[in-house]
């Protein structure tokens, strides 16, 4: 009992400074970028979520802080300033850093295994388990 | 008979696996496919560090010459100048584009390091160097004579490289405009 509730504790604890920490990152970005509307800071955080730093390849544009990252930063602020969309953000980018810098991939022609071979391998996997399970079944008649 | 075959496929999964995360090994993840190539390069003015003259690729309409991105905080820059310099004592058109840097400390990083440079623009902001998708110094770009990207190099340009890359590109360019 006793440990249930220190474990209880301890996840409140993590979930507490973890969304602390969202708050505060979220705080920061905006102090620096002052933008007119909610929206235009909401669109701002989670462009900078989705967008690759290019630099440290594992860190989104929000986290990074390599140069190159900070100047893409400034350019998105720029570009949500003068109020642009979503799509034509990530147009200008993809432009001259190519699909790489987005976070998740678009879907096209070379990017059809990506998104589909998952869902191959399982049905693959489906196949094979109903196949080897009819024989078992088969030979215990 | 038919169902030893089965019995294979396993291996051959994993034959196949191992040779796609084999080949991952040798794999550089900081390259990155350029989208620019085969496109204009894209229009800009900027400060020239030696002369009054802006630099623009104006400057260098109608030949094919390279495009260098260097600043003097890049380390691995210094890798490549020899090679600059060579290749510019050949009689190539090298151009440099100085990527956020401080003009006097370009200035001094050339003097130490050698000038093999036809013009030198000035980038300080950078905006130049998102326009053209520079992610890192140095890199070098292979322009031709109508203003089109046809090759960039990620990273300290060697002999190598130079030969097996940009040479053959080259010399097929030139053989394009003489006929």
């Amino acid at each position: 009992m006793r440990w249930r509730s220190f474990f209880g504790m301890f996840f409140l604890f993590l979930l507490n400074s973890m969304s602390y920490a969202n708050v505060q990152g979220a705080n920061q970005l905006t102090s620096l970028y002052p933008l007119d509307t909610p929206q235009q800071e909401a669109q701002f955080n989670h462009l900078l979520k989705d967008l690759r730093c290019l630099v440290c390849q594992n860190q989104d544009l929000s986290d990074s802080n390599a140069p190159l990252a900070k100047d893409l930063r400034r350019e998105v602020y720029v570009l949500v300033q003068s109020r642009k969309s979503d799509g034509e953000i990530t147009q200008y980018l993809t432009a001259r850093y190519g699909d790489f810098i987005l976070f998740k991939p678009p879907f096209k022609g070379s990017t059809v295994f990506l998104w589909f071979g998952p869902i191959v391998f399982l049905c693959i996997g489906f196949v094979i388990f109903w196949k080897s399970s009819l024989r078992k079944s088969s030979q215990c008649n | 008979m038919k169902k030893n075959i089965w019995y294979l496929l396993p291996l051959f999964v994993f034959i196949l696996l191992g040779g796609l995360l084999f080949r991952g090994l040798s794999l550089n993840p900081h390259w990155l496919p350029s989208v620019k190539l085969g496109k204009r390069i894209p229009d800009f003015q900027l400060p020239s560090l030696t002369s009054q003259q802006l630099f623009s690729p104006l400057q260098w309409k109608g030949k094919t010459v390279l495009l260098n991105v260097w600043a003097s905080w890049c380390s691995a820059c210094t890798e490549e100048q020899q090679v600059l310099l060579d290749l510019a004592q050949k009689g190539i058109k090298i151009y440099g584009l100085n990527y956020k840097d401080d003009s006097q400390q370009a200035l001094n990083w050339l003097e130490t390091w050698g000038n093999p440079y036809q013009a030198v623009g000035l980038d300080e902001g950078g905006r130049v160097g998102i326009d053209l998708g520079v992610y890192g110094t140095p890199e070098t770009f292979l322009i031709d004579s109508a203003g089109m990207i046809q090759y960039r190099h990620t990273g300290p340009l060697t002999m190598t490289i130079w030969e097996k890359e940009f040479l053959p590109r080259m010399l097929s360019l030139e053989r394009g405009v003489s006929t």
